[in-house]
């Protein structure tokens, strides 16, 4: 069994209290307030005016330029105002109030459960409708994907690599996507094989979902060109360089996109998205999510309209346990504790972990005692010691020269660490600033 | 004995034809120098903060050798009395500078700001501001980890327990503005320290609407603009729900204070107020007690309704 070869660690994945639960549907709520700003990139331009009635589907905000996305409307119902609300995080971002009213769909989603297997569409085409339908990665990292599907000149796609690792611990949306809607995941993936011109296509899923390996590699047997790859388990396989490596056995070079080694790496949600957006014409306006901990009382995974409050999706899940100590919205690896459950649900929020109050402390850091542990776990070769001493002494140049730009913020340096360094920390700080840097470097030679 | 005498002579003849070689050398690639650079630098403080903007003090004694004037060449740490004799040195005038002071431009104390999270990260502004908000729901206000503290060179720089604020020691501040860069947030201004050290300043950079920063915290400012019309000297501006204290224009009459709902605006280092003030002062100041005393829902509703 293959897997990445650099680094890595293996934390529990305590994916039993959500695993194979059947996916639910969460009600709507009666106001809903959809963020402009779900992706990577330039927020989105807003196209509707206060006091409109929208349908679903409808076109609420079109893409703010080549790196952004469109956002639809979840419901149907009435704008109330456009103006800015308050992220996870405590800080301002634009977003559109809705009242909701019914639940009106434009006439041309096909909501049938009917499974469409034909696509006679050009490339081209394709990948139009993927961009019209606001599509993003739903792994995590929310990158428009028509992006990914048009290669820049001169590199050619030779593998879509499907990300179905899920090696985050806790989540298991995609695991149950892959086990309820295996069928219209294999037409999505030929559709992007379309898109892309190619005609190899590896499907990785870690051996800890084995009915889920055995459920796709039964469907891949009828489709040409598809391969399911089981991998070993270990963190961050999902991670796109490293299930690159794990799944073709190439190296993407520092600082390259994977299409440099031939690749396209699309998360399942993604791919699910994408089917139904060019089968159905239905655009995304929806994701499944994970709601879990230790002691919640119906956790599972549940698909929510964006723009749902999360608190109602907590209720949903039997509310907010009394041990709670920390809410991270996504896993436990590179989630991020949240300060605002008003918040409302987007494109990015791939699940929501609660935390009891004696995990969520932090243990109080020594000195290093230099072990090297952090260098040998960092699946990206460097050494995540010194970076964070370098960050800490503001020495930014230093910092870019031993690649900081590469951490992909996985936390396995604080994970392995054994005096409990917060390592992570002041690398993502130093990443900030150095990034900072380089932008203003471009924009002065621009 | 005749042994040692050998080993004393090749050692010493050694030695001689070393040095001879490293001074033919010293004099063959020596680089001429203003002596007056090593001078200048003799009186500057040899701090090296950096607050000058150049790269330490023999760098700014090397601009100062090589300047006409010694206009816009100062060293804050020194001052004045630093700055004159090195124009005595160089045979300039010296010009004069305000004095200056930071001042941390947040009160939001724990009364004032309410706690909507606990931080258990790394004890760093920068960091934290990059995570999130902060423990309050104020997204421009003081962090609270003491990245300025750690920056000051001077000691002139504490976090206050009681406030959870960090705290300027007037006396040691030599406003070099390494706090200011410090500060991720930017709230560390460097004021002029104004006559005896008499000055009024705008204690907040909350940007928000009124009502939101109300919310965040009790002693925002909330932009409603009632210092504006009380100022009588222009010096105050509201810009982005913001007001600003010039302190060039500003003639310290603290008419703005005591109109301030939410007593952002404070006055420092002024005598305590006369508890019997003349007729003409005393109504003002009657009117703008009460407001401070107010509960918060109060104002915030009347601010509202003004607005």
């Amino acid at each position: 069994m293959n897997t990445f070869k650099i680094g890595g660690v293996h934390p529990h994945d305590n994916k039993q209290y959500s695993a194979h639960q059947p996916i639910t549907e969460c009600p709507l709520p009666k106001k809903a307030i959809i963020p402009l700003v779900q992706h990577i990139g330039a927020p989105a331009q807003a196209v509707v005016e206060k006091g409109q009635q929208v349908k679903v589907g409808e076109l609420l905000a079109k893409a703010g330029g080549f790196v952004s996305a469109n956002i639809h409307s979840p419901y149907s119902g009435t704008i109330t105002k456009i103006d800015t609300t308050i992220d996870a995080w405590g800080m301002k971002m634009p977003a559109i109030f809705m009242d909701v009213e019914g639940d009106e769909w434009l006439p041309e989603i096909d909501r049938t459960p009917d499974v469409i297997r034909e696509c006679r569409l050009e490339p081209k085409e394709i990948i139009d409708k993927v961009a019209a339908a606001g599509i993003v990665g739903l792994g995590g990292a929310c990158f428009p994907t028509q992006v990914k599907l048009l290669p820049p000149p001169g590199k050619k796609a030779e593998v879509l690599i499907v990300n179905g690792v899920e090696c985050e611990p806790y989540l298991t949306c995609d695991h149950q996507l892959m086990l309820e809607h295996g069928e219209e995941l294999m037409i999505g993936i030929q559709i992007l094989m379309r898109a892309l011109s190619i005609d190899r296509a590896i499907i990785g899923i870690e051996k800890n979902k084995p009915d889920a390996i055995a459920r796709m590699r039964e469907l891949a047997l009828k489709t040409i060109g598809v391969e399911v790859k089981p991998l070993k388990l270990k963190y961050p396989q999902g991670g796109e360089k490293q299930l690159i490596d794990a799944c073709i056995g190439r190296q993407v070079p520092s600082g390259a996109l994977p299409i440099e080694v031939g690749a396209v790496v699309d998360n399942v949600a993604t791919i699910y998205a994408v089917y139904e957006a060019v089968q159905k014409n239905k655009p995304l306006i929806s994701r499944v999510m994970t709601v879990t901990g230790a002691s919640v009382a119906r956790p599972g995974n549940y698909s929510v309209r964006f723009g749902t409050p999360l608190s109602e999706v907590i209720d949903l899940a039997g509310g907010i346990p009394e041990d709670t100590g920390k809410i991270i919205g996504g896993g436990p690896m590179m989630g991020r504790a949240m300060n605002n459950i008003d918040m409302p649900t987007n494109k990015r929020v791939s699940g929501l972990l609660f935390l009891p109050e004696s995990e969520s402390r932090r243990v109080e850091p020594e000195n290093c005692i230099r072990c090297a542990k952090c260098v040998t776990a960092c699946p990206m070769g460097l050494e995540p010691y010194l970076l964070s001493k370098q960050a800490q002494l503001q020495m930014w140049d230093e910092m870019e020269q031993h690649d900081v730009m590469d951490c992909i913020d996985c936390g396995c340096c604080l994970f392995t660490c054994p005096s409990h360094r917060p390592l992570l920390d002041y690398i993502r700080m130093g990443k900030a600033q150095v990034g900072g840097i380089i932008r203003a470097r471009q924009a002065a030679k621009k | 004995m005749k042994l040692i005498l050998i080993s004393l002579l090749v050692l010493g003849l050694t030695g001689l034809a070393a040095a001879l070689l490293l001074y033919l050398i010293a004099q063959k690639f020596r680089v001429e120098e203003d002596p007056r650079i090593d001078q200048v630098q003799e009186v500057l403080p040899g701090a090296n903060c950096g607050g000058c903007g150049f790269a330490g003090c023999r760098a700014l004694a090397e601009a100062c050798v090589k300047a006409d004037t010694l206009d816009g060449l100062l060293c804050p740490v020194g001052g004045a009395p630093t700055m004159e004799k090195v124009g005595a040195i160089l045979g300039l005038a010296a010009v004069a500078a305000d004095p200056k002071v930071a001042v941390v431009r947040c009160n939001g104390t724990c009364e004032a700001r309410p706690r909507t999270s606990e931080y258990n990260g790394v004890r760093s502004c920068r960091i934290q501001h990059n995570l999130y908000v902060g423990e309050t729901a104020c997204p421009f206000g003081c962090l609270g980890c003491g990245d300025c503290v750690a920056a000051c060179q001077f000691g002139a720089l504490s976090m206050d327990p009681q406030t959870g604020l960090p705290v300027v020691d007037e006396e040691k501040c030599t406003a070099c503005g390494k706090c200011v860069k410090a500060c991720p947030r930017n709230i560390i201004e460097l004021r002029k320290k104004g006559p005896k050290g008499r000055r009024m300043v705008v204690l907040c950079v909350n940007k928000d609407k009124g009502a939101i920063a109300r919310k965040a915290c009790l002693s925002a400012c909330i932009g409603c603009g009632k210092c504006q019309k009380e100022c009588n000297f222009e010096a105050i501006t509201v810009d982005s729900n913001l007001a600003y204290i010039d302190p060039e224009k500003c003639r310290l009459c603290r008419k703005c204070e005591a109109a301030c709902p939410t007593g952002a605006i404070h006055s420092v280092n002024f005598p305590a107020r006369k508890p019997a003030e003349p007729a003409a002062e005393a109504k003002p100041a009657q009117e703008a007690k009460p407001a401070q005393d107010v509960k918060p829902a109060d104002t915030a509703q009347t601010q509202e309704a003004q607005a």
